[in-house]
């Protein structure tokens, strides 16, 4: 049972390329907290760095309130299961997961009924003999997290355990490592580039962006309030549709202004927004899920269809809107060239709607987003009433 | 239908084109070998080379006068066996001492002349791959560096300094000079073996709390074999067809290899050369079981299962 505490953490190296600026993070006892964003985040650095494998350039690192900046790997108790699985080939399944305990001589009547155990557990108590190149990736997976558990560390350290899988297994393995874990109710910190495992697995998901915590928050929190604009359009697949708007007065409050068209908001909406009232002639971005566009609601935007997508459960219609879409780049916030843009509603698979098709699509203005178009925040940072 | 159908067709036979163009030559040379005509060249080139040895070995079992008159081609016109010349080889004594003397000098000196170097060596290209210390690339390239400077120009000054130091001549210096003269060209084949292994597999074991010292006993040196089998033949050969170094570090006769020996045995004027030719036959024996014994660590794929790939 353990915590971690990352505080102020600063990795610089030695070209002076600086790869974490400053980070605080904090992972309770017996949480599963993962680490996502895109490749070069740092987020397998921040990891690296907590399993002792690279130096810590500054702040402190905290494992149950003991300073550990200065402790070997081998002194933090720590296991962590590598993306590449990194087995001992030249032992066996066995002696791949007892390795660890003969390190810190466990006599071996306990190495060998933990081993078992954790065999069982794993469904691996038939290839224990084999060697790591006999077997298939699945089972290569499940060794690699075999071997972390039966120390049963302070914590555990993930660095994309699945991403070697395919689809049908990754699915799999990604519900069993969950339950395995809440089952042991051991500290995790998971590392991944896939925000659907991120989604799926952790009870706290933390957002890294070029070496920045963007957000640190419950999958839920996550989609339903994002912190700003990298965050919202991250997460979510398909991503939140951000087109330009401008705050126009209509009269008897705040509107918004898209394109050519105007989007009127209910007081109820309006009230999760209060800040809007007073920014009035400036220019926003407009953020709405696909799945807060056409079904319900009292918003109506017009656009042209291109494309229907049908999945089975839902139907994915991707439209024409007349105002430029916004992202989140690494030079800052981007608005896209000309005066239209795509977005994507999910809609009920009943509705007849074909390409070609001009409609208008409803909006739930109680769940949509508003960000600054300077530092890409959001403008309202909690919503009280989530809807979905 | 057809004209849409057209500029297709023309970017497939261009795909075509560039695929027949783009094979390798490596590809195509495999191919033209491994017909009939290149089995018949390297069976050809096989026997070229072993021929001297053939014509050794056939000489080796023919009389004295025989191989002092004629080429060992005429055995076959006029075949006459002798042993006499390995008994003449084993049966001799050089300076005073059986010849299975200097058979176990060898042997004395060529196993810890083998086994010392590689230790080092190993242990020493484990610290280059995997340990950070300052200066480590610096000290690095200056080993390698080493690689240039001949041996023949270490001779007196080594001989010099080991004799102010306490290992004096003897076969113990024998086996330090070997070790020295082996060390950078072992360091460089195993660092680049050793530094190429998963980096992933050593930091697994840093995790599961593992020294250095047991990473690679338990793991670098396991998954070592194959490089460090193929350096010990290397080296073992080296040491026992050596002459030069013994010569000059061994100090006194009790203390020198086969080769010595051999050379004694000769005469100066060499002209007791026919022993030479069994002679040559006693002293392959040993590398060829070494060689063949060896042979079964040179396997692929001890890797395999570890990472993915």
């Amino acid at each position: 049972m353990s915590t971690l505490q990352l505080v102020h953490l600063n990795k610089t190296y030695a070209n002076g390329y600086e790869a974490i600026p400053s980070l605080d993070l904090e992972i309770r006892d017996g949480e599963f907290l993962v680490l996502v964003g895109p490749s070069g985040c740092g987020k397998s650095t921040v990891l690296r760095m907590v399993a002792g494998l690279e130096d810590i350039s500054g702040g402190d690192m905290l494992i149950d309130d003991v300073r550990v900046n200065d402790k070997s790997p081998q002194q933090r108790d720590i296991a962590m299961v590598f993306q590449s699985y990194a087995l001992y080939p030249n032992m066996t399944v066995g002696e791949n997961i007892a390795f660890a305990m003969k390190l810190r001589k466990v006599d071996k009547p306990t190495i060998e009924a933990k081993v078992a155990e954790v065999a069982k557990l794993l469904e691996l108590d038939k290839v224990l003999d084999r060697k790591p190149g006999q077997l298939s990736g699945g089972q290569r997976q499940r060794v690699a997290m075999g071997r972390a558990i039966v120390r049963e560390p302070k914590l555990f350290l993930m660095d994309e355990p699945l991403s070697n899988l395919d689809a049908k297994l990754r699915v799999q393995t990604r519900a069993e490592i969950s339950r395995l874990q809440r089952r042991l109710g051991i500290t995790t910190m998971y590392v991944t580039h896939d925000q659907v495992e991120a989604m799926t697995m952790g009870d706290r998901v933390a957002v890294l962006r070029r070496g920045h915590l963007m957000q640190v928050a419950s999958p839920q929190d996550l989609y339903h309030h994002p912190d700003n604009l990298f965050v919202a359009q991250f997460i979510g697949s398909p991503s939140m549709n951000v087109v330009r708007a401008e705050v126009v007065d209509g009269g008897s409050g705040p509107e918004l202004k898209i394109g050519a068209q105007t989007l009127t908001l209910d007081d109820a909406s309006l009230n999760r927004i209060p800040n809007l009232r007073s920014m009035v002639g400036r220019t926003v971005g407009f953020g709405v899920r696909p799945e807060a566009l056409g079904d319900d609601g009292t918003g109506r935007l017009d656009v042209q269809v291109e494309l229907v997508e049908m999945l089975g459960s839902e139907l994915l219609v991707h439209c024409t809107i007349d105002s430029p879409s916004v992202r989140q780049t690494d030079d800052g916030i981007e608005v896209g060239s000309g005066t239209e843009s795509m977005i994507i509603a999910s809609m009920d698979t009943r509705n007849k709607i074909q390409a070609g098709d001009r409609v208008t699509l409803t909006v739930d203005t109680s769940r949509i987003h508003i960000f600054d178009m300077e530092n890409g925040d959001a403008i309202v940072k909690r919503v009280d009433q989530p809807v979905g | 239908m057809t004209a849409a159908v057209l500029p297709a067709g023309g970017t497939g036979a261009e795909l075509a084109l560039t695929a027949r163009d783009t094979t390798p030559i490596a590809t195509k040379i495999v191919k033209k070998t491994t017909g009939r005509t290149g089995r018949i060249i390297v069976w050809l080139l096989a026997g070229l080379w072993t021929l001297p040895t053939f014509g050794l070995l056939v000489s080796s079992i023919r009389p004295e006068d025989d191989i002092k008159t004629s080429g060992w081609w005429n055995f076959f016109t006029n075949p006459s066996t002798t042993l006499s010349n390995y008994t003449g080889v084993l049966d001799n004594k050089v300076s005073g001492r059986e010849f299975s003397t200097f058979f176990w000098n060898s042997v004395k000196i060529t196993l810890p002349g083998t086994f010392i170097p590689i230790v080092v060596a190993a242990f020493a290209a484990y610290a280059f791959s995997w340990m950070k210390f300052k200066g480590r690339d610096q000290i690095f390239v200056i080993v390698v560096a080493l690689l240039v400077v001949p041996l023949q120009m270490c001779l007196i000054p080594l001989l010099q300094l080991f004799q102010w130091s306490p290992l004096g001549g003897g076969i113990p210096a024998i086996w330090a000079a070997h070790m020295i003269f082996a060390m950078p060209l072992a360091i460089f084949l195993l660092r680049n073996f050793i530094g190429s292994l998963p980096g992933e597999v050593i930091e697994a074991a840093r995790v599961d709390g593992a020294s250095h010292m047991t990473i690679f006993m338990r793991i670098v040196l396991p998954l070592s074999v194959p490089a460090i089998a193929s350096i010990a033949i290397f080296q073992f050969l080296w040491v026992w067809n050596d002459l030069l170094v013994a010569k000059v570090f061994g100090g006194e006769a009790s203390n020198q290899p086969m080769t010595a020996a051999l050379v004694d045995m000769v005469g100066n004027k060499g002209d007791e050369w026919q022993l030479l030719t069994a002679g040559a036959f006693v002293t392959m024996f040993v590398p060829l079981i070494v060689f063949l014994s060896l042979q079964r660590y040179f396997v692929r794929g001890l890797l395999a299962g570890s990472v993915k790939g």
